[in-house]
């Protein structure tokens, strides 16, 4: 079945990674020295791979968007980052880390590159306490662990509510210690807008310099791209405001397989949408499930605030649902019981597509704790709640303050009011076992790429992946190309694949601001999300799907006559950036349609209305769907459909079950 | 879904790029809704110029969590605005009444010169931090994690000042555009650790070598940064920079 080549290595899976590890060529010292990579991001894929390249002594120039590295949207993750160190004595183990991704990604991730990133977790949390990342400690001095969904161990390491941000800084002290060295050149405030290939390898990219507007030839022996999701093409998401597809798009477009795009994780706690102003959705994490119980009203059209319903009165519907995992499903399943319970009427809040997010059974509980450490072991509930509260606070805090802020209600007295928001993707650049893309000498790390997954990413799986990639899976898997390379002397960029790439670049730069229509570019974002997040959401159907096409190549059209960028090309214009972004993510918007209406199942993220479970599950068809869809770019924006089959020769398949 | 009542005068500095002089500029806004945050009212300010087919205003920000550093105006004479603990992203407009005069600026310090409007540069940040505002090891070389204990207390106290998010707030506010909250609580983190012992002292004095160069200005101990910090980031922190610098007059073995 399948027509593309994984480059999984031979062997049995646990000791596939460990021997393919020690067999990789190397690149000698004094060539690495001559060997030049670009790394196009600076997140913790970005980051950790600038960083780690560069220690080992390669020339590397590393590209952000953002004013500095240390900006990366990475920064925002929250909850936590998995790894199978079994500290809790809990019966974790890399296999059951592997187990429990591959059942969570819903039997659409590839077994290789999932027990990989199961095996190096571990290493990953080394490296951070080895660079003075602040993770939360118990008192006896070692690392404390909760839970995520999807789980039933406790390996999430956490630094608060801002683990992303201390562990993106660490990255980044890595990263700037390197460019102290001199040995990373930084490009802040650039956009990369083109790959340059030459004889069908990648040696390069065109970058704009934000500030000034000049367009940059910058040539590397390889490049990588670690660019993060397209969460944004929903318009309104988690992800940052910046946030884009327009390296992996342009890079799609020069010959890279785009996968399984239609695969969008829909978080289940974010704080609902206030207004027609919104402009971007906030998250709170998935460790407040550890704490927090999901309920609605069991009458319909419920109106009394939540202190009044009683208790008898309360649908518990995760519990209900799911008793062994609880509020502790995974992502998808959590998401689509609320909209299910929403949709059926039992939603609350001013525009009732919200459920809440109750601490209270859980505060009295630590409360009581507390009291019995202190000697009281009769505590009134006054009491419990005045110690709990101290607990939540100290586990929560910032993510209780946010709340507040957004919302101007206090958490710690009302149930924070919830609802699912676009947060990650798990589809992005088809890569190989190597971390290559299906054009040599191009890379791709972190979210920006389809690996490891599959259908649905489990909580506090996004930080351990990026940080596997770049620290300890592309800088090995780099080497298996590099070597070939060590004779290729550095291409001077007044090659003619330099100049026509710039003049592409130039092009679409030159035509968006002189199209001078009457609508802006956020008009065009918002009808792109609106017509996402109805057709190609939460749920999809069939007819829903080709409408959306149609509308989206009629919302294209119109974009390319009708966009409205003010300002010139060459200063800071941030309409202008946009602009690209936002034509990019609508030829990707119609790609994601037309893999989902492709998958005629139901997995993980994607659910299709047509195929359901009579319990409203997932309903896959692993006879004819196990397999990853990489989609080629063709002329005129049309795609080509490539399958790489999923084997699963060490898990049993199963319909997945949280009951 | 709200459309708000709230009607605004903004006054705004536009600044065509930083070879040109800037000036503020009066908006009206109207209808503008209390549950809006603060850019989302920039958002509404610019669709708006763009429609009037003017140039939207350019100001820095991306996560909108307040987390990622980057939004940095300076309202009504305060950096990140009225309310303590926020950053401009997450101030919202029902910290402001109906009819209120606002007034918005760039950060303002000789070390973040304006790029263009309420947008500066902050790499001298980044070049403090490369400075020496890390640990040396490089990828691989780590022992197991929990081979080295960490006392909570201490772990949580190199948390606290390692929640700074480098959003130069401290800088802003201080009448001398001074940096020290922003480097002593990078010093702070690494030195309240021990992995962070064997550079302790070569650290503080490569990093203040360098924010000196970039032209930060020295400490004056009136507190405005702390009190203006996003993240509650605490003055002792600097008095523990200072310590560790003096300190390694002595200490240190090499000179930087």
């Amino acid at each position: 079945m399948s027509d593309i080549n994984s480059n999984i290595p031979e062997g049995d899976l646990a000791t596939k990674w460990t021997k393919y590890k020690s067999s990789v060529p190397l690149v000698n010292p004094a060539n690495k020295r001559s060997i030049e990579v670009i790394v196009v991001g600076s997140g913790l894929a970005g980051a950790s791979a600038a960083a780690t390249l560069a220690e080992m002594g390669y020339k590397v120039k590393c590209f952000c968007f953002q004013d500095s590295p240390r900006r990366a949207h990475s920064i925002a993750a929250q909850g936590g980052i998995n790894a199978a160190k079994n500290y809790q004595n809990d019966g974790d183990s890399v296999y059951r880390l592997f187990y429990d991704t591959i059942k969570g990604g819903d039997y659409r991730a590839r077994e290789a590159n999932v027990h990989r990133l199961a095996e190096v977790s571990a290493n990953i949390i080394d490296q951070c306490v080895a660079q003075g990342v602040p993770l939360a400690r118990e008192y006896g001095g070692l690392l404390d662990n909760r839970s995520f969904g999807g789980t039933q161990v406790q390996r999430t390491f956490y630094a608060a509510g801002q683990t992303g941000q201390q562990l993106l800084l660490g990255a980044y002290s890595a990263l700037e210690r390197q460019i102290g060295m001199g040995k990373v050149e930084m490009y802040t405030r650039h956009e990369m807008l083109e790959v340059v290939k030459i004889d069908g390898k990648a040696r390069g990219i065109i970058a704009r310099n934000l500030i000034t507007g000049e367009i940059e030839r910058h040539f590397g022996h390889a490049v990588v791209l670690g660019t993060g999701g397209y969460g944004n093409v929903f318009y309104l998401s988690t992800n940052a405001m910046g946030s884009n597809v327009t390296a992996a798009w342009k890079a799609h477009k020069q010959g890279a397989y785009f996968a399984n795009p239609c695969y969008t994780q829909i978080h289940p706690t974010c704080i609902p949408v206030s207004g027609d102003h919104q402009s971007k959705l906030t998250l709170m994490s998935e460790s407040l499930r550890n704490d927090g119980r999901i309920w609605v009203p069991k009458k319909k059209d419920d109106n009394r605030k939540a202190s009044e319903i009683p208790e008898d009165e309360r649908d518990y519907y995760l519990e209900r649902r799911y008793p062994a995992f609880g509020n502790l499903v995974p992502r998808d399943v959590a998401s689509r019981a609320a909209k299910e319970r929403c949709d059926a009427g039992y939603g609350v809040g001013a525009s009732k597509l919200a459920v809440y997010l109750d601490f209270k059974a859980n505060t009295e509980r630590y409360g009581r704790i507390e009291a019995s450490k202190a000697g009281n072991h009769n505590p009134d509930k006054e009491t419990c709640m005045r110690l709990g509260t101290a607990v939540i606070k100290e586990k929560y805090g910032n993510l209780f303050d946010m709340y507040a802020q957004i919302t101007g209600e206090n958490p710690y007295e009302t149930p924070m009011r919830i609802y699912p928001a676009v947060h990650y993707t798990m589809g992005g650049l088809w890569v190989d076992y190597n971390l290559m893309t299906s054009v040599p000498g191009l890379y791709c790390t972190g979210e920006a790429n389809f690996s490891d997954h599959g259908a649905n990413r489990l909580g506090a799986s996004a930080l351990m992946q990026g940080l596997a990639d770049g620290y300890f899976v592309l800088p090995y898997t780099i080497g298996a190309y590099l070597s070939k390379e060590i004779s290729v002397k550095a291409i001077p960029t007044d090659h003619p694949a330099f100049v026509e790439a710039e003049e592409r670049a130039k092009g679409i730069l030159n035509t968006l601001i002189n199209i001078k229509g009457t609508k802006s570019v956020d008009h065009f974002h918002k009808r792109l999300g609106h017509i996402m997040w109805e057709k190609c959401g939460m749920a999809r159907n069939e007819q829903g799907l080709k409408e959306a096409i149609e509308e989206i190549r009629a919302l294209r059209a119109e974009f390319w006559s009708n966009v409205r960028v003010p300002g010139s090309v060459d200063e800071l214009n941030t309409e202008l950036e946009k602009a690209g972004r936002v034509a990019d993510f609508i030829e990707l918007g119609e790609l994601m349609c037309i893999d989902a209406l492709n998958r005629n199942e139901s997995c993980g993220g994607h659910f299709r209305e047509e195929y359901q479970t009579e319990e409203g599950e997932a309903l896959r068809d692993d006879e004819n769907y196990a397999y990853v869809a990489a989609w080629e770019f063709k002329e005129g924006v049309n795609f080509e459909l490539h399958k790489e089959e999923l084997k699963f020769e060490n898990i049993k398949v199963a319909q997945r079950s949280y009951k | 879904m709200s459309t708000g009542n709230m009607n605004l005068t903004l006054k705004v500095w536009r600044q065509k790029n930083n070879k040109t002089k800037g000036a503020l500029v009066d908006y009206q806004l109207s209808d503008i809704s209390p549950d809006m945050s603060f850019l989302e009212m920039f958002d509404v300010l610019n669709e708006q110029l763009i429609n009037k087919g003017e140039e939207p205003v350019v100001f820095d920000h991306d996560c909108r969590e307040g987390i990622c550093g980057m939004c940095s105006m300076f309202i009504n004479g305060r950096p990140h605005g009225p309310k303590d603990l926020v950053t401009t992203c997450q101030l919202h407009m029902r910290s402001f009444k109906d009819g209120d005069t606002i007034v918005v600026e760039p950060w303002r310090a000789a070390a973040f010169p304006v790029v263009k409007d309420l947008t500066v540069d902050r790499s001298a940040f980044d070049r403090v931090i490369a400075a020496g505002g890390f640990i040396s090891v490089n990828t691989g070389n780590a022992q197991d994690a929990n081979n080295l204990p960490i006392p909570k207390m201490q772990a949580d106290a190199a948390f606290e000042a390692a929640a700074c998010i480098g959003c130069g707030a401290c800088v802003a506010t201080c009448k001398n555009a001074s940096a020290m909250l922003f480097v002593s609580a990078k010093i702070s983190q690494l030195a309240l650790l021990p992995q962070g012992q064997p550079e302790r002292y070569r650290r503080v004095q490569s990093m203040v070598a360098q924010m000196d160069a970039e032209g930060f200005g020295n400490c004056t101990n009136t507190g405005a940064c702390e009190a203006e910090c996003p993240k509650g980031i605490s003055l002792e922190n600097i008095a523990r920079m200072n310590r560790d610098f003096a300190s390694a007059k002595f200490i240190s073995e090499e000179t930087v």
